[in-house]
């Protein structure tokens, strides 16, 4: 066993990543769903949204042949409606609030409908939004992630000139780069922000970093505002003997190679552990069964009950293979010739509740080895506070605090998504960049 | 095992489900291929004057997904030749002696045209004649089909000209485009016919191509009115089916019911208004003749349940409880009901009686679902929530009488009892 790379064939990659949830095939197949929405009102799926899509309406655009007004329902809700169709966990928001799951159907396939609209939007280059003519404004945006291009779309809708500086050198931000390549390819994050970009007024500057050949000074001083969408950087360090060893990597960056490099070029080892059980967990360990992985085991020190991830995800996890340890936290790496050879782990105890409300993990003093000859560790991100030292901006636990208003504690800087919240999904990122964007336009005296 | 068969002025078939005039019985094949899957009867499609139809025929009206909820057709009677038809009537006859043929007739507006085309029917040996009366395009632009129907006069005088030589039963079909189907009824029935059958199909523009500008269907890049069927239809054949049965000068003769049949319930609805028996044509259109697989075994089982031996236990049953809107009792009030275990939170009762009805529900805002009461004080009974409700039985409507006694529209004039107090 070892870590390598062009484990398949391109065929079996191919297969393996092959889109988790696939386009209705025709007009006909989507009505199918359509006639079964019961165009509720006052809808649960819209007021779970956090974008509040007004999801009835956009699905009645389906069906009286409005595919246009459709993808303008979405889209002005949620400029990154494409992306969300496959990437919200939606068994958790608006599919999992659907009303027919209260008589035992199957709730309306919201997601796939989204994606319907919107794949032709995106497809036939629909000019559903119009700027204002620009004001002389001029906003910077840091971050090309959904909070970013959100806000960016916010403010040049209502003429405001708006730069957006990206320290990577595509835009799209974990879309593009941190989530599991069958459920959002990059050709369509390109595709969705040249779609953003094509309003106007929106340019876009790349492999420009926060504290390396970008300051948050001179942005303050050469803008009228700054909205930062930076979101969150790498894993959190598990501070346990043998975190260093070759074959220990972080789940971000696994995700991130594949995504960058292809999937032929991403290492994989034969025996994969993955430590947690979050989103991030489960696209690192479905992804690495989908290089090639002979076996990957999900560990996880509490309970089914407290998992972060959806049971959908879970679910895809158990399909590809992957096997799950419940009650078990890592303990130390052991290596060999500096490699890794083997995870050990504490078996846990549930206890009292801690203070999110999960009751909390404690080490029964047992412990187990799994063999493994790589470890990814996607036990939750940690904010980019070092891009912010000496900037001047207030952190609470790494996280930019902001107020009401989307405001930092500098005037003119404003904050929104994974650096303010900590990490959660595109959609609340999407809706924080259209808050700031809102926050911003009131500042500058735009709106009321 | 209930007893299906059907008599309809003598004649039989062994269950009381015939094929109504049009292009499924337009020829031998396809009725050989009904009596094969079960049909009772067929009225073969209408024989007569010379034709000559154009492409394209058809066009339909869809709903919310489902295909062809009403059909609209602009082809003419039978364009086959006379003899083809009457020989293949005759061979049909032979092969299937226990079902009914009845043939379809319409000819040239004189007395000669309809005594030879009569007579050349009955040489076939066929159990009954229905007379064409109802054809709303095409034929009618001739002084046919339903222009004879829309005329009370002229149409018993042809129900005159063809009594004077028929010698089996004739039945007389009716056109709904009228004000009232009762004037030609009435005149048919005095003319002599031995029975009606209703309705024929109504005319119509089922819709139009929004690139073109054409309505459907488009013959060349023009249109014209077509005849209008299948399951939109029903409640309107319906009610005229009914205007027939409470009177007294047509509901002497018995009726064929027609009209967006496609179920044995639908057959069952017709039959409890009072037809003897009933035709279809769009349904086994749009599905084939296997249909009828389900309509005869739904209607027996229906008919164990309920006790009837036979169709005749049944029909008109319902046409007792039809009556004028000034016999409807006053007194009698009923409430909506939410079972709030039952309800999923949809809001669609709550839209539709706040915005077009009576705001009588009440809304209690919640995350995700909302709770909707009745605002019982509010309620006038209309039914409008129970009727857009998706979950069965989740809204029922409780009986909260005014006051005991029956009290009609007139009773309430005349005591001088309060008006417009809502």
């Amino acid at each position: 066993m070892a870590i390598k790379n062009n484990r398949l064939t391109p065929e079996q990659y191919n297969e393996n990543f092959t889109d988790l949830h696939p386009p209705f095939e025709s007009r006909d197949a989507a009505l199918t769903e359509v006639n079964r929405c019961l165009f509720c009102f006052d809808a649960p799926c819209t007021k779970v949204c956090p974008t509040s899509i007004d999801v009835p309406k956009f699905i009645r655009q389906i069906n009286t042949g409005n595919i246009k007004g459709s993808a303008f329902t979405i889209l002005s809700s949620n400029i990154l409606g494409g992306g969300c169709a496959r990437v919200c966990p939606v068994e958790k928001l608006c599919e999992g609030s659907c009303v027919l799951n209260k008589e035992l159907e199957k709730p309306i396939q919201i997601a796939r409908l989204q994606r319907y609209s919107t794949d032709m939007a995106l497809e036939k280059k629909w000019n559903l939004f119009e700027r204002k003519p620009s004001i002389g404004k001029k906003v910077a945006v840091v971050g090309a992630g959904p909070a970013g291009l959100s806000c960016a779309h916010g403010l040049s809708r209502q003429g405001i000139d708006v730069t957006i500086y990206e320290k990577e050198s595509k835009a799209g931000g974990l879309m593009t780069y941190g989530i599991a390549a069958y459920k959002v390819t990059p050709e369509f994050c390109q595709e969705e922000t040249d779609f953003i970009v094509s309003l106007g007024g929106i340019e876009i500057l790349y492999n420009q970093e926060l504290g390396k050949n970008l300051s948050l000074v001179d942005l303050q001083k050469n803008y009228d505002a700054v909205f930062l969408g930076i979101g969150v950087g790498l894993t959190r360090q598990l501070e346990i003997p043998g975190e260093n060893l070759e074959g220990v990597v972080d789940a971000i960056r696994f995700i991130y190679r594949l995504r960058e490099e292809g999937f032929a070029k991403t290492a994989v080892g034969g025996q994969v552990a993955v430590i947690g059980m979050g989103m991030t967990a489960i696209d690192a360990a479905t992804q690495a069964k989908r290089l090639g992985a002979k076996e990957v085991t999900l560990v996880y020190r509490r309970t089914e009950n407290e998992k972060p991830c959806t049971d959908v995800e879970l679910e895809i996890a158990k399909l590809d293979g992957c096997q799950i340890i419940w009650l078990a936290s890592p303990k130390e790496i052991i290596g060999e010739n500096g490699k890794v050879k083997s995870l050990v782990c504490s078996k846990m105890e549930l206890g009292v509740p801690d203070e999110s409300g999960r009751r909390f993990p404690f080490d029964t003093g047992e412990t187990f080895a799994l063999e493994a000859d790589m470890v990814i560790k996607a036990t939750g991100q940690v904010p980019y506070a070092d891009l912010l030292q000496n900037s001047g901006i207030e952190l609470t636990k790494g996280k930019i605090r902001i107020d009401a208003n989307y405001t930092s504690n500098i005037g003119n800087v404003f904050a929104g998504g994974d650096c303010v919240n900590g990490g959660k999904e595109v959609v609340d990122a999407v809706q924080a960049g259209k808050e700031g964007a809102k926050s911003i336009l009131k500042y500058l005296g735009i709106i009321e | 095992m209930a007893d299906l068969s059907s008599n309809f002025l003598g004649i039989k078939s062994p269950n009381p489900f015939w094929l109504a005039s049009g292009p499924p019985t337009d020829k031998k094949y396809n009725v050989m291929r009904a009596f094969e899957a079960g049909w009772g009867g067929v009225v073969w499609k209408t024989l007569g004057s010379q034709v000559k139809n154009v492409s394209s025929r058809y066009s339909s009206l869809d709903f919310n997904g489902h295909r062809v909820m009403g059909f609209n057709n602009i082809e003419l009677i039978s364009d086959r030749p006379l003899e083809s038809n009457l020989r293949e009537i005759k061979e049909v006859i032979r092969e299937f002696p226990d079902r009914a043929v009845v043939v379809s007739l319409m000819a040239d507006n004189d007395k000669e045209s309809w005594h030879k085309l009569i007579k050349q029917t009955e040489d076939t040996g066929a159990h009954g004649l229905e007379l064409n009366f109802g054809c709303p395009h095409g034929m009618n632009e001739r002084g046919m089909g339903s222009t004879v129907g829309q005329n009370p006069d002229i149409a018993k005088m042809i129900v005159e000209w063809v009594m004077e030589v028929a010698t089996i039963p004739v039945i007389t079909k009716l056109t709904p485009n009228v004000h009232s189907v009762v004037p030609t009824a009435t005149a048919c029935v005095e003319g002599g016919t031995n029975a009606l059958s209703l309705i024929n199909t109504i005319q119509s523009i089922t819709g139009i191509d929004l690139d073109s500008f054409v309505p459907n269907p488009s013959v060349a890049g023009k249109s014209t009115y077509g005849g209008y069927c299948g399951p939109a239809v029903k409640p309107i054949a319906l009610k005229m089916l009914a205007s027939l049965s409470v009177n007294n000068d047509t509901n002497k003769v018995p009726i064929s019911g027609i009209g967006g049949i496609g179920t044995w319930r639908d057959a069952v609805e017709f039959m409890l208004l009072g037809a003897t028996n009933i035709q279809v044509c769009t349904a086994a259109m749009k599905h084939g003749f296997r249909i009828v697989e389900d309509m005869i075994d739904g209607l027996n089982n229906w008919m164990d349940e309920k006790g009837f031996k036979t169709t005749t236990d049944f029909i008109g049953k319902s046409v007792p409880f039809v009556t004028k809107w000034e016999n409807l009792d006053l007194n009698y009030h009923i409430v909506a009901n939410i079972n709030q275990e039952k309800c999923i939170g949809c809001g669609l009762c709550y839209i539709a009686c706040e915005d077009t009805s009576h705001q009588s529900i009440n809304l209690e805002y919640g995350k995700p679902y909302n709770t909707y009461t009745i605002k019982e004080e509010d309620c006038v009974g209309c039914n409008l929530c129970k009727l857009v409700c998706p979950v069965d039985e989740c809204i029922t409507m409780l009986e909260k009488r005014v006051g005991p006694e029956y009290i009609n529209w007139m009773e309430y004039q005349k005591r001088g009892l309060p008006l417009n107090d809502h």
